[in-house]
């Protein structure tokens, strides 16, 4: 019987993994982006999760919400990424360092 | 009378304001005419004042004129006491001032600074006048503080002299050590009575003796005589007693008739003057008068000694007139108040004319103050010849003459005060008025025979141009000789004996020694005789002038000899007892080095290295270690994020 404990798990490890990905990854924009989705895909997961178990639809309309924001900051998030190349000739993350003192 | 009072103070103040002002358009006639009109003018009306007050038997008056300012009950106001002291002295100053003014016509005739020099000795007239004039102490601090400031004026008078510079400061920075005593003595005078005005301080004199005053806990000291030292302190700096002594002869560095004016006659004798006026106080305080009569007897003698080392003309009369103003306070310190003010009336006469004088032969000698270089002047300038010769008798106490009567009446009071008992005070104040005599006819005759006697010792181009000074000086001079010859003949039994100050002196019963002398006095030529039996001064000043007879014009290459064998106390007195070095090095000195220390260590390194850029370089240092941090990667800064958020949930959920 798969229970909430094995949904939290497979949410847990979605979420390290995108943290992972957003800390190991050097190189590509886009793969920082995509990271930043598998982590709200995580936390949509606790949010279906929890709302089965405890018989609460709320935790579902929540998720459809997100999924539509996300959607949306995925778009915005593409266009300054098409933006910044455009500017810079470059979408490798180690070069974006002009943010400090 | 109220007018004439207010004439006598505003003349000389207007025409100093014209002189001064307008000096141009009224030229150097019109300078000297109109101040001596002015001084002129003063001198008639206070002539008449204590005409009225002395033959005409007329009242003391103590009035207001104006309220300048009230604070907290306490009235602040101008207004004139005019008693028998206060007229005396004003004929003085007035008389000496109007000398001096004629004697810089001559004096000053090709100086640049003509119209100035009026303008300023005019304005001392008017300072001194308010200072003796005064009925409360404000107007006295006001007269005091204002003839230092003429003074410093006059002394740095050739302001492009480096060292007129340097006296002027001088005088002006020893005074303020004087000054400040003086002030703190008039606030405690006002914390004890809450009033400036003398008949209502002297009337809560009692009061005031009667309480106790605690500078540092748990040592209380009587208040009266805590005010009465620190008044003396003022008089200390005016009257330059030691050790405030060292700006006097500096201030030589002035033109000869200020010399006369202000560093012998008038505006030293101010501390003399202020404490008469203060009797009522003093007499309450034995302490005080202790403190103030060791002081004008390490004065009178130690200074007195200067004066033989010297060689500037000027400064062997201006130690000589340190020395003099010693007797005057140890006169005060026996509670010889009158006496005191008598030698000083007569001291304002001859040390006017020993300086004028000496001015005479300055200019004669073209601006040359070395006596070394003078000698048989005699032939050459006659009427100054007689002059400072009847000065200089004046001076060491010749008998007849006007210095013999105060001289010999303060040595006499001094010699019976029983008040000081015989201990170690006594003998101190005693001896030293005594040896002072020997002393004083001693450096008077050297400078007396090498100026005027011996062999002539100018050099040949000098010497053929030396003639008698033109009448506006050698006038002065005859007319300051008169009374410095004759005027104790008259003025003793009055001013000593007769009740002359009235109330304006007072002096407790057991104080008074002029009293116990006054019944022995049978008049002038009684007194007269009776000084040749009674005691050593008249034989002390005789072996002083036969031992400046000796040495310098029997054997005149002597006193090298005696300078070369007693080498450590001819360098002492060369050095004047390192006074000077005591204040310039000592305390001027030592207040730079500390100033210096305060400035580079506690300013430049403390504020403004440690507290002020300390603080900035070490927030400059703090942020560019900090910004190490600050790298730009953005996954550097997402994993700080999670770190903290991390660490924060756990704390959270710890923490429940």
């Amino acid at each position: 019987m798969i229970g909430l404990n094995h949904y939290l798990t497979l949410s847990a490890i979605l979420f390290s993994l995108s943290v992972a990905g957003i800390f190991i990854n050097r190189r590509n924009l886009i793969l920082l982006l995509m990271c930043i989705e598998l982590m709200l895909l995580a936390v949509n997961f606790n949010f279906v999760a929890f709302s089965r178990a405890l018989g609460d639809e709320t935790g579902q309309v929540f998720v459809f919400f997100i999924l539509t924001v996300a959607a949306a900051e995925a778009a915005i998030g593409l266009a300054i990424l098409v933006v910044l190349f455009r500017n810079r000739g470059s979408i490798n993350v180690q070069e974006l360092d002009s943010m400090k003192g | 009378m109220h007018s004439f009072h207010l004439t006598i103070v505003l003349a000389p103040l207007a025409a100093a304001i014209i002189a001064g002002l307008f000096g141009r358009q009224i030229g150097r006639a019109g300078a000297h005419w109109i101040t001596i009109l002015g001084v002129g003018l003063s001198f008639v009306l206070s002539v008449l004042v204590l005409k009225n007050l002395y033959w005409d038997g007329g009242a003391a008056e103590n009035y207001n004129l104006y309220t300048w300012a009230v604070s907290d009950g306490l009235r602040m106001e101008v207004g004139f006491l005019i008693d028998r002291l206060s007229a005396l002295m004003m004929v003085v100053v007035t008389f000496v001032s109007l000398m001096v003014h004629i004697y810089t016509v001559g004096y000053m005739k090709d100086d640049a600074g003509y119209q100035r020099f009026f303008s300023y000795i005019s304005l001392f007239t008017f300072s001194m006048l308010m200072l003796v004039m005064s009925n409360n102490f404000l107007q006295l601090f006001f007269g005091w503080e204002a003839v230092g400031l003429v003074s410093y004026l006059l002394i740095g008078f050739w302001y492009t002299k480096e060292s007129a510079i340097f006296a002027n400061l001088k005088a002006f920075l020893v005074n303020r050590v004087g000054d400040f005593g003086f002030i703190l003595g008039i606030a405690g005078v006002v914390t004890f009575t809450n009033s400036l005005d003398y008949a209502t301080v002297f009337a809560n004199a009692d009061s005031i003796a009667a309480q106790n005053i605690e500078i540092f806990a748990g040592t209380p000291w009587n208040a009266i005589s805590v005010i009465c030292i620190l008044l003396f302190i003022g008089a200390m700096g005016k009257s330059a007693q030691a050790p405030l002594h060292v700006w006097l002869p500096d201030s030589m560095e002035g033109p000869t008739p200020i010399s006369a004016l202000i560093h012998a006659a008038t505006m030293v004798t101010a501390g003399i003057f202020m404490v008469a006026r203060m009797s009522p106080l003093f007499e309450l305080s034995e302490t005080a008068l202790a403190v103030v009569i060791v002081i004008g007897a390490f004065t009178a003698f130690f200074m007195g000694l200067l004066g033989i080392v010297q060689n500037d003309i000027k400064r062997v009369i201006a130690y000589s007139t340190l020395s003099q103003l010693g007797y005057m306070t140890v006169a005060l310190g026996a509670s010889a108040y009158g006496a005191a003010i008598f030698h000083l009336m007569t001291h304002a006469f001859f040390k006017a004319l020993l300086f004028l004088a000496a001015g005479s032969v300055i200019i004669a000698l073209h601006h040359e103050q070395d006596i070394r270089k003078m000698g048989g002047l005699k032939k050459y300038l006659p009427i100054t010849y007689w002059t400072a010769l009847i000065g200089s008798l004046a001076l060491i106490g010749f008998p007849g003459s006007a210095g013999f009567f105060s001289k010999d009446a303060l040595i006499e009071a001094v010699r019976d005060s029983h008040w000081l008992g015989q201990g170690p005070i006594y003998w101190i104040a005693y001896l030293s008025v005594l040896l002072g005599v020997f002393v004083t006819a001693l450096y008077s005759f050297r400078l007396f025979f090498l100026v005027f006697h011996g062999k002539e010792r100018m050099d040949d181009e000098v010497k053929s141009h030396v003639h008698e000074t033109p009448w506006v000086i050698t006038a002065p001079l005859i007319l300051l000789a008169i009374p410095s010859a004759i005027i104790g003949w008259f003025t003793i039994e009055p001013v000593l004996f007769g009740g002359f100050f009235g109330d304006a002196i007072v002096v407790t019963s057991a104080h008074d020694v002029l009293g116990r002398m006054g019944e022995e006095f049978h008049g002038s030529w009684n007194f007269l005789k009776h000084s040749f039996v009674a005691g050593p001064v008249f034989y002390l000043a005789a072996a002083g002038v036969f031992t400046a007879w000796f040495l310098y014009l029997k054997r005149p290459e002597l006193p090298a000899k005696i300078a070369t064998r007693f080498s450590a106390i001819y360098r002492l007195l060369e050095q004047k007892y390192y006074f000077d070095d005591l204040w310039i090095k000592g305390f001027a000195g030592g207040g730079r080095r500390i100033g210096q220390f305060l400035w580079t260590r506690g300013d430049e390194q403390l504020i403004d290295g440690v507290l002020v850029n300390g603080t900035a370089n070490s927030v400059a240092r703090l942020a560019t270690t900090l910004r190490h941090l600050q790298t730009g990667y953005l996954y550097h800064y997402a994993f700080a994020m999670v770190i903290a958020l991390t660490l924060f949930l756990g704390w959270l959920l710890w923490m429940h």
